[in-house]
C-alpha cells in the first residue's frame, strides 16, 4: 500500500500521540481498517463486470479518434465490495448514533422510503417517455405537491429545484420576475445577520445589494431596525422561521404586513420547517415563497452530502412566475408543462425534478399522516427544550426562554478554560457523538447549535446530556489538554486543513507524474 | 518608524517617496489564523481609499483588505502566491501585499501612527 | 407511531423538567392568528407500512418501466445496466445516512470516495482537476458559464445549436436573472455548425455538447483554438458519460471546462432525478470552481487523510461574494458513480463504450432499411437522429400503444419549429437486444 506516512512538517494543532497506542503491523486497529485508494490497488486485466465482446465492426465516430488509455484501475468485485465496505466503516451516520447538527434536521431515514423509491415503476422510467406511460409518476408528484400545499397553505409549488439553495434561487427569481412584471425596479434585499450564507449569496447573484438587519438582545429580528431599512427600493426580505438561533420570529405577521406595505415580497427559508410542520401554516404568517428541504423536514437521506430536493411553495402573487417543468392536471390524468409558458421565469434544471426524493418524501408523509407530522414537530421541539433545560446550568444558552426545535449555546461557559468550541466538539467525537453545528449562526460567539429531532428516544437524550455535563465539568476543571488533543479514537486525528488549502491536492496522480513534477 | 501609518482596519502603509507599500498588521494575521491564499490586485489597477484592494484567505475565513489611500498599483508581492504563510511569519516585512503610487499624499495625515494603532488594539483585547 | 420513540410517559417527565404543562406552551410565540387547534384538515392520518406500500405500488404500477419493453429513449438520460453491488453498497447506512463531511475525522469514508470520484472525473474528461459533483449536468452547465464569466471578466456566452435544449434553457434563465448574455444558435441537426465567426473579444465562452443532442461527434480542437485566440473559454458538455470510454476526451481537444451528466454510470433513470453533475477544469482555474472540493492532507499523527478544502469560495464563508450559492453536492449519486466505475475499470468501461456504439450502429443499419426513414448522422456514439416522413410525436405515441418506447421527438425538446417536427432521437445501449431492434423496425414499417 502506498501510504504516505511522512508528516508534513509542523502539523496543526500540536497534539500528543495516543498514549500507549497499540502499534500493529498493518496499521489497522481491529475493525478500523486502513484502506488505500482504488488507484493504488488496481491491476490491468482485472474487471468486476463481465461484458460480451463487441462485434468487430468499424467505428462510426466521424472525424473523432478513439481515445487512448484513460488510466482507470481494474479491480474484481470482491475487492470493490471490500474497499467501499471499509470506507463506510470510517463514517459516522444517523444509523450509528445521535447526530445533533443544528439546522440540518438529522432525523431517521426510514427504510420503506428506499424500498418504494426503488420500485421499477419509479426508478426505471425516463423523464422523456410519452406522458401516457408515466401517469403514475405524475400523479405521485401531484400527490406530494398537494400535501405540501395543504401543509403550508400556499397557492402553488415549484417542484423542480434540486436542493435547498437551488430552491432559494427559484423563489428569489420568482420575486424578481414579479417585480419586473409590474415595472418595479428595486435593488435591495434585507437579510438578518444570522441568516445562512446561501441567503445573501443567492440575493447577490441576482444583482441585489444585501442589507443586513440586526437582531435584538432576545435573538429575533429588530423590528425597529427593519422599519428603518424598508423603502421603495427594497425588493424582498429573506427570513428564516424559526430563525437560525432556533427561535420563532414572534413579530413575523407584522413583518409581513410591513414588507407588503412597502411593495416588497417575503421570502422564507424553510430549513427549520421541522419545528412547525403540521402545526403552523407558513401562508398564515404572510410569506410569499418558501423552499422546503425534503432532505431535512421530510427525511430523504443526506447521503454524505446529497442529493437533496428543494421544492418552493408560492403565494398567489408569485404563482404565475413558476418555472418549467411543472405537472398539471389534465382531465382525469396529468401532463407536463416542459416549455416555460406565459409569465414563467424559465427553467431551473433539466427534466421534471428529483423524482427519487419525491417518492421517498411521499412515503414518509403517507406514513406519518397529518397526526404523525404534528406529533413529529411537537416531539422535535420537546426534545430540544429538554436538552436546553437539562444543560442550561452548566453550559451557556445564547438566549433566555424556550427554543423551538434547536437549542443554541455560546462559548461563554468555556471562558478562561483554554478550551474552544472547536476543541469541545472534537472531544465529543471520542465519546461517540457527531458534534452539533459549531460556529453557526455567526451572530453568537463560538456558537453550538443542537438539533435532536423527534427521532431520539429519551434515553438517548439523557446519555447525551450526561456526556455534555461531564465534558463541561472537565473543561471547567482545567483539563484543557483532553480537548485540544481530541479526537484520539476516531479513524483520524485532527487533520491539517491549512496544508490542504495552501497546496491543494485534489486528485491522485501516478507516481511517475509526481516525480516529473518534483524535478 | 516614522514613515509607517495604520488604518482602523489593520492595514499598514509604509511610505517610500511617491509610492507606498501596503500590508496587514501582526494583529490582523493573528486574528486570521493560517493564511492559505492571497488574491492581489492587478498591476495598474486604480484603488479607491476604503474600497476592496485584495483578499486574504485563511482556512475558515476570507477577509477583504482595503486600500488605505487612493492610487495606482505599481507592484504586487508575487512571493505570496507560492508562500502565503509569509503573511503570518513576517507581516510587516516580506509579507507585504502591494505597492501603490499615491494620488493624494494628504490622505496619509488622517491615518494612525504606530502609537495610536497600538492603543487601538489594546482596547480591542 | 413507528418513527417516534417518545412515549406519553417520556413526554410527561420531559415537560416537568422543562417546567411547562404541555408542549403547546412552547409555541406561545406563534401569532394567535396562525394558531390551530389540531392537525391540519383535509389530510389523511398515519398509515402502516402495508398501507403505504399499497398506495405507492399502485402509483408505480401506472408507469411503463424502461426495462419491460423495447426502449430507445435517450436525450440526456440513458438506460444502462448497473451491477447489483452498487445498490447494495450505497444502501449501507454509513453512506446513506451520513452528512456532509464537515467533521473530517469521522467522515473519511465519504472524503476518500470523493477524492476517488474527483480523480475519476479528471481522468475521464482529460482535465486536470474536478470537483466533488454538482446537482446535475444542466445546472453544472449554467455554473460553468458563470465561472467563465468570472475568469474572463466578460459576460457573453455563445451556446451551440447542438446543446440539449433543457441545458440551454437553464443557461438562458441564469443569464436573464444573473445578468449576463447568452446567444443561442439554430438547431444543429446535421452537425455542421461553425461558431468561430461569432467569437470576438467580448465572448466569455462557447458552450458545445459532444456528442451533440442530435448525436453528432466532432473534433473540437479548431473551435478551442478559435476561442483561445480571442481570450474566450471553451466549455464542453457531455450528456452521455459512457461516450468518454471511446471518444477522445474534451481535455485533449482543448476544453477549458468540461461539464457532464454522470447519470449513465451508477444511477437509474429515476424519471429525471436525482442525477449527478460532473465539473472539471484546468488547474489554474481551480479557485474559480463552484461546488465542494475534497483535498488530501495528513492528520496530527502524520497519517494521510482527506478534508473539504478551498471552502472560502463557498457560500457559508464568502456569503454575498461566494463563487456560487451552492450548498449540496450529489453525494450518494457520486458514490454510485464511483463504485460503478471502480467495478468497470479501464477494460470494462472501454468494452462497455464499444458495445454501446456497436449496438447503435446495428440499430442505425436496421432503421435505414425501413422505407421512409433517413438516418441523419454519419458519426455518433450511441444516439442518432432519424428523419421520418411524418411528425415524430405522433409516431412515438403509436409506438407507445404497441408497447415500444421508440425515442424522443425533437419537437418535445424544441417547440414551435415545424421544420424539426419529423425528427426523432433514438438511443441504444448495452441493454438493447436484437429483438428490441427488430420490434422497433417492424413497428415503424407498419406505422409509416
Amino acid at each position: 500500500m502506498a501510504m504516505n506516512s511522512t508528516g508534513r512538517g509542523d502539523t496543526r494543532p500540536q497534539a500528543d500521540t495516543v498514549g500507549g497506542a497499540t502499534a500493529t503491523f498493518t496499521g489497522n486497529r481491529g475493525l478500523q481498517i486502513e484502506e488505500a485508494l482504488i488507484f493504488e490497488q488496481g491491476q490491468p486485466g482485472r474487471t468486476a463486470v463481465d461484458l460480451p465482446e463487441p462485434p468487430a465492426t468499424a467505428l462510426r465516430i466521424g472525424k473523432v479518434k478513439a481515445r487512448g488509455e484513460i488510466g482507470l484501475p481494474g479491480l474484481s468485485e470482491p475487492q470493490v465490495i471490500r474497499h467501499y465496505t471499509r470506507l463506510s466503516q470510517k463514517n459516522f451516520a444517523i444509523d450509528a448514533g445521535f447526530y445533533p447538527l443544528g439546522s440540518c434536521t438529522m432525523k431517521h431515514n426510514p427504510r420503506l422510503n428506499e424500498a418504494m423509491a426503488r420500485l421499477p415503476g419509479f426508478a426505471d422510467i425516463h423523464p422523456l417517455q410519452p406522458i401516457s406511460t408515466v401517469q403514475g409518476a405524475l400523479e405521485a408528484i401531484d400527490s406530494l405537491a398537494q400535501w405540501l400545499l395543504t401543509l403550508t397553505g400556499m397557492a402553488a409549488v415549484a417542484m423542480s429545484p434540486g436542493a435547498g439553495a437551488h430552491g432559494e434561487q427559484c423563489g428569489m427569481i420568482a420575486i424578481a420576475a414579479a417585480l419586473e412584471a409590474r415595472g418595479d425596479k428595486r435593488s435591495r434585499v434585507l437579510v438578518p445577520e444570522s441568516a445562512h450564507g446561501t441567503n445573501p449569496a443567492t440575493a447577490a447573484a441576482l444583482g441585489y445589494t444585501v442589507d443586513a438587519i440586526p437582531a435584538t438582545a432576545d435573538g429575533r429580528v429588530d423590528l425597529e431596525a427593519l422599519k428603518a431599512k424598508l423603502g421603495p427600493d427594497v425588493a424582498a426580505i429573506m427570513l428564516t422561521n424559526p430563525n437560525t438561533c432556533g427561535l420563532f420570529e414572534r413579530d413575523i405577521v407584522e413583518i409581513a404586513r410591513l414588507v407588503h406595505e412597502a411593495g416588497a415580497l417575503f421570502y422564507c427559508d424553510g430549513a427549520n420547517f421541522n419545528a412547525i410542520v403540521g402545526r403552523v401554516r407558513p401562508a398564515d404568517l404572510g410569506i410569499d415563497a418558501m423552499h422546503i428541504n425534503l432532505h431535512k423536514t421530510f427525511s430523504t437521506p443526506h447521503g454524505g452530502g446529497g442529493p437533496g430536493a428543494g421544492p418552493v411553495v408560492l403565494s398567489e402573487a408569485l404563482a404565475p412566475y413558476a418555472p418549467a417543468s411543472a405537472v398539471v392536471r389534465d382531465g382525469d390524468g396529468f401532463r407536463l408543462v416542459e416549455h416555460p409558458e406565459g409569465t414563467s421565469f424559465g427553467r431551473m434544471k433539466a427534466f421534471a425534478g428529483q423524482m427519487g426524493m419525491f417518492t421517498r418524501a411521499l412515503t414518509y408523509i403517507l406514513s406519518h399522516g397529518a397526526d404523525g407530522l404534528l406529533q413529529a414537530s411537537s416531539d422535535a421541539v420537546l426534545n430540544a427544550n429538554y436538552i436546553l433545560a437539562s444543560l442550561k446550568d452548566v453550559m451557556s444558552p445564547a438566549f433566555d426562554g424556550p427554543c423551538m426545535h434547536e437549542a443554541l449555546f455560546d462559548d461563554e461557559f468555556l471562558k478562561g478554560t483554554g478550551v474552544t468550541t472547536l476543541d469541545f466538539a472534537k472531544a465529543m467525537l471520542d465519546e461517540g457523538y457527531h458534534p452539533m453545528t459549531v460556529y453557526f449562526p455567526l451572530v453568537v460567539h463560538g456558537a453550538m447549535l443542537i438539533e435532536p429531532t423527534e427521532s431520539e428516544p429519551k434515553e438517548s437524550l439523557d446519555l447525551f446530556v450526561a456526556t455534555l455535563r461531564n465534558l463541561s465539568e472537565r473543561a471547567m476543571s482545567g483539563d484543557a489538554a483532553h480537548f485540544t488533543g481530541a479526537p484520539r479514537l476516531a479513524p483520524r486525528r485532527r487533520l491539517d486543513e491549512t496544508a490542504a488549502a495552501r497546496k491543494p491536492v485534489l486528485r491522485w496522480k501516478p507516481v511517475e507524474v509526481l516525480d516529473e513534477a518534483a524535478e | 518608524m516614522a514613515n509607517i501609518k495604520f488604518t482602523k482596519d489593520h492595514e499598514w502603509i509604509r511610505i517610500e517617496g511617491e509610492t507606498a507599500v501596503v500590508g496587514i498588521t501582526d494583529y490582523a494575521q493573528q486574528q486570521l489564523g493560517d493564511v492559505v491564499f492571497v488574491e492581489l490586485p492587478d498591476v495598474g489597477k486604480t484603488l479607491e481609499r476604503g474600497k476592496d484592494a485584495a483578499v486574504v484567505e485563511s482556512v475558515k475565513a476570507a477577509s477583504e483588505v482595503y486600500a488605505p489611500v487612493d492610487g495606482e498599483v505599481t507592484e504586487i508581492n508575487k512571493l505570496l502566491q507560492d508562500q502565503p504563510d509569509t503573511v503570518n511569519t513576517d507581516p510587516h516585512g516580506d509579507g507585504w501585499f502591494f505597492k501603490v503610487k499615491l494620488s493624494d499624499t494628504a490622505q496619509l495625515d488622517v491615518l494612525m501612527n504606530e502609537t495610536e494603532y497600538k492603543n487601538m488594539i489594546a482596547e480591542l483585547t | 407511531m413507528r418513527y417516534l420513540p417518545l412515549t406519553e410517559n417520556d413526554r410527561k417527565g420531559m415537560l416537568a423538567r422543562i417546567g411547562v404543562s404541555s408542549v403547546d406552551a412552547l409555541f406561545e410565540d406563534v401569532p394567535a392568528s396562525a394558531r390551530r387547534s389540531g392537525p391540519i384538515e383535509g389530510l389523511a392520518p398515519h398509515e402502516g407500512e402495508l398501507g403505504v406500500e399499497r398506495r405507492m405500488k399502485a402509483l408505480a404500477g401506472k408507469n411503463i418501466p424502461a426495462g419491460s419493453v423495447p426502449f430507445f429513449v435517450g436525450a440526456g438520460a440513458y438506460r444502462h445496466h448497473v451491477p447489483a453491488a452498487v445498490d447494495h453498497l450505497i444502501q449501507r447506512g454509513e453512506f446513506l445516512t451520513s452528512y456532509t463531511p464537515y467533521q473530517p475525522e469521522v467522515s473519511q469514508g465519504t472524503l476518500q470516495y470523493l477524492f476517488e470520484f474527483q480523480t475519476q472525473v479528471a481522468l475521464l474528461t482529460g482535465m486536470e482537476v474536478a470537483n466533488a459533483s454538482m446537482y446535475d449536468g444542466s445546472t453544472a452547465c449554467g455554473e460553468a458559464v458563470m465561472m467563465a464569466n468570472r475568469v474572463t471578466r466578460r459576460s457573453k456566452a455563445i451556446l451551440s445549436g447542438g446543446l440539449h435544449p433543457h441545458y440551454a434553457e437553464v443557461t438562458r434563465t441564469q443569464a436573464r436573472w444573473t445578468n449576463f448574455t447568452s446567444i443561442e444558435s439554430p438547431a444543429d441537426v446535421d452537425g455542421t455548425e461553425d461558431l468561430t465567426g461569432l467569437i470576438d473579444d467580448t465572448t466569455s465562452c462557447v458552450v458545445v455538447q459532444n456528442p451533440s443532442v442530435f448525436g453528432h461527434v466532432r473534433d473540437l480542437s479548431a473551435l478551442a483554438e478559435a476561442c483561445h485566440a480571442k481570450g474566450a473559454l471553451l466549455i464542453v458538455v457531455v450528456t452521455e458519460v459512457v461516450s468518454l470510454g471511446l471518444l477522445t476526451p474534451p481535455g485533449e481537444m482543448g476544453a477549458d471546462i468540461v461539464v457532464a451528466e454522470g447519470q449513465s454510470i451508477g444511477n437509474a433513470l429515476n424519471f429525471g432525478g436525482p442525477y449527478v453533475g460532473l465539473f472539471a477544469t484546468r488547474e489554474k482555474y481551480m479557485r474559480q470552481m463552484p461546488g465542494r472540493l475534497c483535498g488530501e492532507t495528513v492528520d496530527a499523527d502524520g497519517r494521510r487523510g482527506w478534508v473539504l478544502t478551498l471552502s472560502t469560495r463557498e457560500q457559508h464563508i464568502r456569503r454575498e461574494k461566494a463563487t456560487s450559492n451552492i450548498c449540496t453536492n450529489s453525494g450518494l449519486c457520486a458514490l454510485a458513480f464511483t463504485i460503478h466505475l471502480s467495478l468497470l475499470g479501464e477494460a470494462g468501461l472501454t468494452r462497455l463504450a464499444r458495445l454501446n456504439h456497436a449496438t447503435a450502429a446495428a440499430l442505425a443499419d436496421r432503421l435505414a432499411k425501413v422505407p421512409g426513414v433517413e438516418v441523419v448522422n454519419d458519426g455518433f456514439f450511441n444516439e442518432f437522429t432519424i428523419r421520418l416522413p411524418k411528425p415524430a410525436a405522433g409516431v412515438v405515441e403509436e409506438l407507445a400503444e404497441r408497447k415500444i418506447l421508440g425515442g424522443v421527438p425533437v419537437s418535445r425538446l424544441i417547440a414551435g419549429k415545424p421544420e424539426l417536427d419529423n425528427l426523432l432521437l433514438v438511443a441504444a445501449t448495452e441493454t438493447t437486444t436484437q429483438d428490441h431492434i427488430d420490434a422497433l423496425a417492424a413497428a415503424l414499417e407498419e406505422i409509416l
